[in-house]
């Protein structure tokens, strides 16, 4: 047998193999994504069932006849069996009805496409500072283990481990727009900007470029600026934390060793050697720290009075407006979730270690 | 006296369990000690415990309730250190009291998500089979929501309140406490010590409660020391947007939540209460920093 059959033969082989790894990586993903979602939705209606507030008195009103009471009674399913009752939350949700706000006697998913533009916006902005500031502080901090770049990275996580961020929220507008005027106060926009962006993507950054509207967009900015970067300020802890970490444990291989005897310069071992080793783990940081920058942004966003889906949740919980609140609580966990089976999808598939198990 | 005494406690070859534990203790006790950030931590804990023991005595008798109008925010002077909030109450008192709701909520938190967890990690890892893949699965799915999203929609439905929030915080808390007991249960449980036992016929729950259960405690105990500081920022979240204590009860997100009208004008009233929290919570990081160097050293 020649040797070239073998390696052709063994190549067949391990591309079958790898063909139904991805396969099955695929389906097991698939699976947990719904058991997960399937857990969601049950605690949602588990929580929807906790209220106190009678949910056929909030659809027909206090006045109503003890008929027509009888009668949402019913259409609402409610004396069916429990998992009855859930299966048919989980349909109306599956189908996309979330029920009305009583708040702005709107679908809660329409509410909800609105509101998600701002909070996306400033997630986004607020990660790309955690990625930029981050990732550099953290590979720094591993480099210069013990030294003053390395207390650096450990003093800025443990304060952002420990400083509320509403509190960080008040301090910054007190001391940036109140004292020293570098920024814009709470909102959006100015007041006598409000309503003058076409909306075509909702993200004002965004709209206010493609209008061509700069005057608007610098002032969209100097709004945005101070919440992005204490939010940003939390993603960088806690990203550098983790790059640091990761840069340790590959600093210590041999292979950087030999690429150092090779004759490249120490930081050439750094960056082209050590560091690309560290990206599958650390797009995964990147995406928990997103996806964690979606749910934090609720109180920021209520400090900020960012209209968001953060203060859209708040403002629905103080009017008990249920509906709002359970659907707010299911689009944040959905985000959530995907990002997070998105990473661990990524992990799986591009590290060759995880593949086997 | 002393030197007999820490030799006694030193001793390699303890005659007794209560030598042994004392000994044990004290040379853990030893190594915090030793090690300056959990140090820093652990003062500070243990001036919050302090405070809020003897926050009558430490106020002077001022009352953290009594509303004074005509001296409402008030600047920090010599009678209000800390200045007064929006209805003349003293920041200061009110402050010292506050921090008998923090440690209040920390410490419901431990005693309801420590058992829980250790209940279903010890039980999953030991039983293992399909008892694992069920717990497992339900912890998994607890650990991929937003914690403090589902606290707030906990907090919603049950209604504002201390008892709630700790319940809140709670039902979101307990998921990284179980995938810790039941990967040191998986461990333990294949040691011979274990085998010995049953082969001594104990039964299944003797040798969870009697022989897994307090191996387990110490990472518990170092996790929720680490957690503290998450706990503590929750429980101030909530404060803050109101699901939290009620009003007028002294609680620091509460305050600070009040003082954020006024901020730009009576920066204190928000910023002191805010503080403290800033405060406490670096505290139980550095302590908790510490404890995992103290007893879990490959993680460091």
């Amino acid at each position: 047998m020649s040797s070239d059959s073998t390696s052709a033969a063994i190549v067949q082989l391990y591309r079958g193999h790898l063909a139904s790894t991805v396969l099955r990586r695929t389906a097991s993903f698939l699976a947990s994504l719904l058991a997960t979602f399937v857990g969601l939705t049950a605690i949602t209606f588990f929580i929807s069932r906790l209220t106190k507030m009678d949910p056929v008195l909030s659809v027909v009103g206090d006045k109503a006849t003890k008929a027509a009471y009888d009668r949402a009674y019913e259409a609402l399913g409610l004396g069916q069996p429990v998992f009855v009752q859930y299966f048919i939350y989980l349909k109306r949700l599956l189908s996309g009805d979330f029920g009305i706000s009583h708040l702005t006697a709107q679908p809660v998913l329409s509410d909800l496409l609105r509101v998600f533009p701002a909070t996306f916006e400033l997630a986004t902005i607020a990660t790309v500072i955690g990625v930029l500031v981050g990732v550099p502080a953290g590979v720094l901090a591993a480099a210069r283990k013990g030294r003053w770049p390395d207390h650096m990275v450990r003093v800025v996580g443990l304060f952002g481990y420990s400083v509320p961020v509403f509190w960080l929220g008040l301090v910054g507008l007190f001391v940036f727009y109140g004292k020293l005027g570098w920024v814009s106060g709470t909102g959006r926009l100015d007041v006598f900007y409000d309503d003058i962006v076409t909306p075509h993507t909702g993200v004002i950054l965004i709209d206010s470029a493609l209008d061509g509207n700069w005057e608007i967009f610098t002032n969209a900015f100097s709004h945005l600026i101070l919440p992005a970067g204490i939010l940003g300020y939390y993603s960088l802890a806690y990203i550098a934390r983790m790059t640091r970490s990761f840069m340790m444990d590959q600093l210590s291989q041999e292979y950087v060793t030999a690429a150092r005897i090779k004759g490249n310069s120490y930081w050439r071992a750094v960056w082209r050697h050590a560091f690309p080793n560290i990206m599958v783990p650390l797009i995964t940081v990147i995406g928990l720290s997103y996806a964690s920058l979606l749910e934090g942004a609720v109180l920021t966003e209520t400090v900020f009075a960012w209209p968001g889906l953060g203060l859209y949740i708040t403002h629905a919980l103080f009017n008990s407006d249920m509906n709002a609140v359970l659907g707010g609580t299911i689009l944040v966990g959905a985000v959530f979730i995907g990002i997070n089976q998105f990473c661990d999808l990524l992990y799986r598939l591009f590290d060759p270690r995880l593949r086997t198990s | 006296m002393t030197g007999a005494l820490g030799q006694w406690l030193m001793s390699e070859t303890p005659m007794s369990r209560r030598q042994a534990i004392l000994g044990n203790a004290y040379r853990a006790a030893g190594t915090i000690l030793a090690n300056p950030t959990a140090f820093a931590g652990l003062v500070i804990v243990a001036a919050l415990v302090l405070m809020a023991v003897f926050a009558p005595w430490l106020a002077s008798g001022k009352s953290p309730l009594d509303q004074d109008l005509a001296g409402r925010l008030a600047a920090p002077s010599a009678a209000h250190w800390f200045g007064t909030d929006e209805l003349g109450r003293d920041i200061f008192a009110r402050t010292l009291y506050g921090a008998r709701v923090t440690l209040t909520i920390v410490l419901l938190v431990s005693v309801v998500v420590a058992p829980i967890g250790l209940a279903v990690g010890t039980v999953a890892g030991y039983l293992g089979g399909w008892f694992d893949s069920v717990l497992m699965r339900i912890t998994d799915i607890f650990l991929a929501f937003p914690r403090l999203v589902l606290a707030l929609a906990f907090a919603a439905a049950l209604g504002p309140g201390i008892e709630n929030a700790v319940i809140a915080i709670s039902l979101t808390a307990w998921p990284p406490y179980a995938r810790i007991a039941r990967s040191e249960t998986m461990t333990i449980a294949r040691s011979d010590f274990i085998q010995a036992v049953v082969l001594q016929g104990a039964s299944t729950w003797r040798i969870l409660f009697r022989h897994i259960v307090p191996l387990c405690l110490s990472s518990v105990i170092v996790r929720l020391t680490l957690d503290m500081a998450g706990i503590i920022l929750t429980a101030a979240g909530l404060g803050f947007l109101g699901l939290g204590a009620q009003p007028p009860t002294a609680e620091w997100g509460a305050m600070v939540s009040s003082g954020r009208d006024v901020i730009l004008d009576q920066w204190w009233v928000a910023t002191i209460p805010g503080l403290a929290i800033f405060i406490v919570s670096l505290g139980f990081n550095l302590l908790g920093d510490g404890l995992r160097d103290v007893f879990d050293p490959k993680s460091a």
